[in-house]
């Protein structure tokens, strides 16, 4: 019987064959640490009798989701955590940088065969890049910091066959809100998922990105893309590695296999209040829209703003919309910017706010009012999501809310000229 | 009297403890806004040793320990659930709530009176034995030492890579 690409990673990190069911304490490449999960990890690696961290050079630090301090409390934790990271001896980002996952990539934080792990769901971004990455809570993570290492359950894996090319204006996000809507919101849970075919080999780093962000919606522990060219082309650039070859057995046992062709998909919507319930665009163009975000882990890269800045063109946004636009890094930010579009967002009436999560996590700003609708490019619409639980979230592809952000309701983006 | 708390399928951490109240990490305070906006009658009228029973994928979404520990300040000490979102699943065993498996989760409602027998893998409802989903081993220990912060106090590094079947 042959191996999985999780079991051959899992096999590799622990010198000695294992498969999927069987629990093992890993040793952990990376973990990731933000301002709202990272001050009660530490407290509980404290609370372990943790003194020294294991490796402090495999952590990543960073403050995301409350920054600029929205609040006394996150200044508190702000602080709690720049303590830590100095008697620790772990570098930190602070708030310099954006948001967790996008940075985490971009640092090189997470290569092909790796174990990663993040104190945040979307951690399974990582897949990406060939790492095994998953999201754990505060006191796992602080025993990963105590011990790096962790118990891990090697998860049985789905996998996922794309094939095709996307329409014009119809792309990754779309697909993922579709392969979400077909295996459910609890679907995938506790396995893992291998996004494959020659959709994925085609997709760049950032659409696979958006992809593994959304393994999670389906209850995943991670999603993963088998490393070609483009995923060693991109870490190459970041650090030191040398390419080996690593993907699935011929035969290896799949518990779930789903093709999916994309030729003739339409751009999709998830309707409030679940992730899973995504539609064809058509069954809810119309529905009048308060708030635009487009930004996220999800959806907040350059590749994403190019093709807001293609849908828009030299039009405004509607002033019956509020639009606001995050990147989701600073260095995508700045590719933004070089390139000149976010002149033109501000322009069309935009407000361009500095890389963080944003209205994404429903705690800094960009609250909704009971009743109001959002289209938000980000990864949850649940109830209560970005504020108050009498309002909506729909969540769709950057193109459609480009598009829906010129009219004020939602739009398919193929039908703008 | 033990009271159930009965809730429906995909009830996520964002419903259990909405993103605003993050900054807080005080059990008791956490449980002030536990099911805010969803229920609200839950922090307010919730006592020590109720229980909550739930359909599918019970605590989806992020992987905020909030969660579980807000509702364990409100005094929760079990939830049962048709199903659990992975993280929820071991947030929960890791700081001390236990969470139940059960098929037939649903057909327990409110005003019932549920024990849990967990080496005998039943519930029993108002006499009536349900069958639940064993625990792993590897987290019975967890749940037995009363946590993983207890758990991970035991020694000062762990064998890295030791494999068992499940």
């Amino acid at each position: 019987m042959g191996a999985t690409i999780v079991e051959k990673i899992f096999s590799m990190k622990c010198k000695k064959d294992v498969c999927a069911g069987e629990v093992v304490m890993a040793p952990v490449d990376n973990a990731m640490i933000h301002d709202i999960t990272g001050p009660l990890a530490i407290r509980k690696f404290y609370e372990m009798g943790g003194k020294l961290v294991h490796s402090p050079e495999r952590v990543t630090m960073l403050f995301d989701h409350q920054i600029p301090a929205d609040s006394i409390e996150a200044a508190e934790n702000h602080v709690y955590m720049r303590n830590f990271a100095k008697e620790q001896r772990i570098y930190n980002y602070d708030l310099r940088e954006g948001v967790c996952h996008q940075v985490t990539m971009e640092m090189g934080k997470a290569a092909p065969g790796e174990i990663v792990v993040g104190a945040d769901s979307h951690t399974c971004m990582y897949g990406a890049g060939g790492a095994f990455a998953t999201g754990i809570g505060s006191t796992d993570m602080g025993f990963a910091l105590k011990f790096g290492a962790l118990y891990f359950r090697v998860p049985e894996t789905i996998r996922v066959t794309a094939n095709g090319s996307f329409q014009k204006r119809v792309g990754p996000k779309d697909l993922i809100l579709s392969v979400a809507a077909d295996i459910g919101a609890d679907g995938a849970t506790y396995k893992a998922i291998e996004f494959t075919g020659n959709t994925m080999e085609a997709m760049n780093m950032s659409g696979r990105m958006t992809c593994c962000n959304m393994a999670i919606e389906m209850g995943a522990k991670a999603g993963i893309v088998p490393p070609d060219t483009i995923t060693w082309d991109y870490i190459s650039r970041l650090r030191n590695i040398v390419p080996f070859q690593l993907e699935s057995d011929n035969n290896a046992s799949f518990i779930g296999e789903r093709t999916y062709n994309v030729t003739n998909l339409s751009p999709q919507v998830a309707e409030p209040h679940n992730v899973d319930l995504g539609v064809d665009v058509a069954k809810v163009a119309g529905t009048t829209i308060d708030q635009v975000f487009i930004g996220s882990c999800t959806n907040g890269r350059f590749e994403d703003f190019v093709e807001v800045a293609e849908v828009l063109g030299n039009r405004n946004f509607s002033d019956t919309v509020r639009v606001i636009i995050i990147p989701a890094s600073r260095q995508e930010y700045l590719k933004t910017l070089r390139a000149g579009l976010i002149e033109r967002f501000v322009t069309a009436g935009a407000l361009v706010e500095a890389p963080c999560c944003g209205p994404c996590m429903g705690g800094a700003f960009g609250l909704l009012a009971p009743g109001e609708v959002s289209l938000s490019t980000s990864n949850r619409n649940f109830k209560g999501r970005q504020g108050s639980t009498g309002a909506s979230v729909y969540l769709c592809s950057p193109a459609t809310a480009a598009a829906s952000g010129i009219y004020g309701e939602i739009t398919d983006p193929r039908e703008v000229e | 009297m033990m009271r159930v708390w009965k809730f429906g399928d995909n009830i996520d951490t964002d419903a259990i403890i909405p993103g605003r109240f993050l900054t807080i990490y005080d059990p008791r305070e956490l449980a002030k806004h536990a099911f805010e906006g969803i229920r609200d009658e839950f922090a307010s009228e919730v006592k020590t040793g109720d229980i909550i029973v739930a359909g599918k994928n019970f605590g989806c979404g992020s992987s905020r320990e909030h969660a579980p520990i807000a509702l364990k300040g409100a005094g929760i000490t079990m939830v049962i659930a048709e199903s659990f979102a992975r993280i929820f699943y071991r947030n929960a065993i890791n700081v001390g709530l236990l969470p139940v498996v059960c098929d037939e989760a649903g057909s327990i409602i409110e005003g019932n009176s549920v024990m849990v027998d967990l080496t005998g893998g039943y519930l029993i409802v108002e006499g009536e034995k349900l069958p639940i989903e064993p625990i792993p081993d590897f987290l019975m220990r967890i749940v037995n030492s009363g946590g993983l912060v207890e758990y991970a106090r035991e020694f000062e590094e762990v064998p890295v890579c030791i494999a068992s079947h499940q």
